[in-house]
């Protein structure tokens, strides 16, 4: 059986087995739509979260950041947990013990204000929407080449799947497939890692391979790494190049952006008790440890494994032959990715090999000045397409390469799902219920849910066609939205009292308006190519980029809300009252609605 | 008016002014547990993983140093043993304090 049929085989099955669970347990009610009656167990649930939480920014897209960056881009490992501690002690058991259906209902009532909960609403689908463009570039990557076509035809053929995919669960539906999908995602990603890590170490768990010794030369891994980049002009893999201030401000970004997050933050909504609220935080970071420790051995060992494929027989030695990436099987896995057009070389000096060097370092240009090189010659390696990539680059089995496959479509439909979800009950339970239209019935209701899914997913396709980075980092943005506006508003309103409703809608539109205005400024105008003022090369401010300023939104955002609230009109005593009991457990019972 | 937290206990002809200053304790610990696991949270992170890094850069861990490990591994590690100790935390609290659900 050739590869092709294998991953159609593969990703067919697990999409049948998903599709399968979402008709049988189809959402019947609006509250098992949102929350899926609140029976959900913490460990299901951490499990469902983890699956919904890594998405292909996560699967597809960190590993190949930290691969070609090394030690600089470890923030996204910290950034993407360490928002579970906040989340764990911030917020979750108290947002539970409130007991609605949506992050904006909190806002609205805590903050006494309907302007409140339309800006929060607005917050919402600003940093969800930016997250979905994220998902659809993984999306685009992943179908692209499973099926073997363009990054484009495969993004537009994913967008249709993951629209059928979500519009059928609802909350309860999208569990269940959730718990498959981090399973079938889990294995996808460990299998290989566990293979490569055999290979070049000997041990079986990657993320102890990591620190161990290179089985080949003898030396530790990742000194070994840091030898081989070098030689060859890169940065070293494990020394810190990057900025600091915009190394730690990203980080936070991250954590408090995961914390912001309302796909993640309802997940809390589903728990049966205020202390599985704090238990589920605990195990959904269970689940996503297990992804997050292979990420950096995936990372440094395909960085290892490429680089000895370009150079056989050693950065001194001659590099790889023209004729053997056509000819040996080895190298079968940059014929297939050069289709997608993410992947691509050129033989520059026409010496009938390909050099793969950095050519901006001085040292290298002599070194390539005296060999005849004319630059470097593997001219295009999307970050994006390592993960995917890795089993055939490593030579494993055709089924693990499947596997793989099925494993990225997983996590970036589990999220686009979520955050799909998250979209259609901001718009059909907070704008129209609790705005435009209270006495909607049940089923327009649903139906409203369904259309605002499909009008997010043609928006997010549509940028996700020109993305303003790769996965992880569009992504970033996202989570620097949702740390800029949602966090600050959530947290103060359960911690302080002093917060009223002037402060909170001053501080989320602040934080939300200037954020949003900083990344337009880098990125583009609503993402729109060559629209820019700056670049994240040269940012406006010192040298914060755009995808870190999420944290300053959010100082922002706590500024302003305490300048405003001291200047207007004191909380009043009953939402005190409210703040008091949503700090206890006691009296927690079944959540209402409106 | 009387505070949610105290409708219950007044019905029941409790201890309607001695629940105020529990939860008052209560969130008093919680406050202070909550800045302690911040402050570890802090320290593993930014502290270790970044900023710290050049102190820790003598004690090596598999050809590189502590703080490499601290950034790709050892702060999640902790993170994950903060999260469950808060909640077995918190759960001794709520039953300290008379605030549990049940």
């Amino acid at each position: 059986m050739d590869q092709f049929t294998l991953n159609l085989l593969f990703v067919g099955a697990s999409f049948a087995l998903y599709i399968g669970i979402a008709i049988w347990a189809r959402a019947g009610s609006t509250s098992e739509f949102y929350a899926a009656g609140r029976g959900v167990h913490p460990v299901t649930n951490g499990m469902a979260t983890a699956a919904d939480w890594m998405s292909a920014a996560s699967f597809i897209s960190m590993a190949g950041l930290i691969a070609f960056t090394g030690y600089d881009n470890s923030t996204f490992l910290m950034g993407w947990t360490g928002g579970y501690v906040l989340l764990a002690l911030l917020l979750a058991p108290y947002l539970r013990k409130f007991g609605k259906f949506t992050v904006s209902e909190f806002i609205g009532d805590r903050f006494y204000s309907k302007t409140a909960r339309m800006v929060a609403v607005i917050c919402l689908i600003v940093a969800s929407t930016t997250y979905v463009i994220g998902q659809m570039t993984g999306v685009g990557v992943a179908f692209g080449r499973f099926l073997e076509i363009s990054n484009t035809s495969g993004l537009l053929i994913g967008a249709c799947v993951v629209f059928a995919y979500a519009v059928f669960g609802g909350m309860k539906g999208v569990t269940y497939t959730q718990v498959a999908q981090y399973v079938v995602l889990i294995m996808a990603y460990t299998i290989p890692a566990i293979f490569i890590s055999l290979q070049l170490t000997g041990n079986p768990v990657p993320a102890l391979g990591l620190f161990g010794d290179h089985v080949a030369s003898g030396e530790p891994l990742l000194a070994k790494l840091d030898q081989i980049v070098r030689e060859l002009g890169f940065n070293e893999y494990t020394t810190h190049h990057a900025d600091t201030l915009n190394m730690v401000l990203f980080t936070l970004s991250l954590m408090i952006g995961t914390a912001g997050l309302p796909h993640v933050i309802m997940r809390f909504f589903t728990v049966p008790r205020v202390a599985d609220a704090r238990w589920s935080a605990g195990w959904a970071l269970v689940f996503i440890a297990l992804l997050y420790l292979t990420a950096p051995a995936v990372g440094a060992m395909a960085r290892l494994n490429i680089t000895e494929l370009m150079w056989p027989n050693g950065t001194d030695a001659q590099a790889v032959s023209v004729e053997d990436i056509a000819n040996d099987p080895k190298y079968d896995w940059m014929q297939t990715w050069q289709k997608t057009g993410l992947l691509d070389w050129e033989d520059k000096n026409g010496d009938g090999r390909i050099q793969y060097y950095n050519d901006a370092n001085t040292a290298m240009q002599e070194k390539a000045a005296a060999n005849g090189w004319t630059g470097n010659e593997l001219t295009k390696f999307n970050r994006d397409i390592l993960v995917l990539a890795n089993p055939e680059i490593a030579n494993l089995p055709g089924w693990v390469i499947g596997l793989v496959a099925a494993g990225g479509l997983a996590a970036a439909l589990s999220t686009a799902a979520g955050l799909l979800l998250a979209i259609s009950s901001a718009v059909s339970h907070d704008l129209i219920k609790g705005q435009l239209n209270p006495n909607i019935s049940e089923k327009s209701e649903l139906m409203a849910a369904r259309v605002a899914m499909g009008v997010a997913i043609v928006v997010a396709t549509y940028l996700g066609l020109n993305p303003p980075g790769f996965a992880a980092q569009t992504v970033a943005l996202a989570f620097g939205l949702a740390a800029a506006s949602i966090f600050p508003a959530l947290m103060m309103g359960i911690f302080s009292t002093k917060i009223n409703n002037h402060g909170a809608v001053a501080g989320m539109l602040a934080g939300l308006v200037v954020t949003l205005v900083y990344i337009f400024l880098h990125k583009g105008w609503f993402f729109i190519p060559d629209t820019n003022s700056f670049t994240d090369a040269d940012p406006l401010l010192g040298t914060i980029k755009s995808t870190s300023f999420g944290a300053i939104g959010a100082m922002i955002n706590f500024a302003v809300a305490y300048l405003v609230a001291g200047m207007t009109k004191e909380t009043p005593q009953e939402i005190k009252d409210l703040v008091e009991s949503v700090r206890v457990p006691k009296g927690a019972g079944a959540a209402t609605d409106h | 008016m009387v505070p949610r937290g105290q409708e219950e206990t007044c019905k029941k002809g409790g201890y309607a002014l001695s629940d105020k200053e529990a939860s008052n304790a209560y969130w008093k610990a919680n406050v202070r547990l909550i800045l302690w696991s911040l402050v570890i949270w802090a320290l593993v992170s930014f502290g270790f993983g970044i900023l710290l890094r050049p102190m820790l850069s003598g004690i090596a861990v598999g050809g590189t140093d502590l703080g490499f490990w601290f950034a790709q591994q050892g702060s999640i590690l902790v993170f994950l043993a903060l999260i469950f100790f808060y909640a077995w935390r918190m759960n001794k609290l709520d039953a300290e304090h008379g605030v549990g659900e049940e």
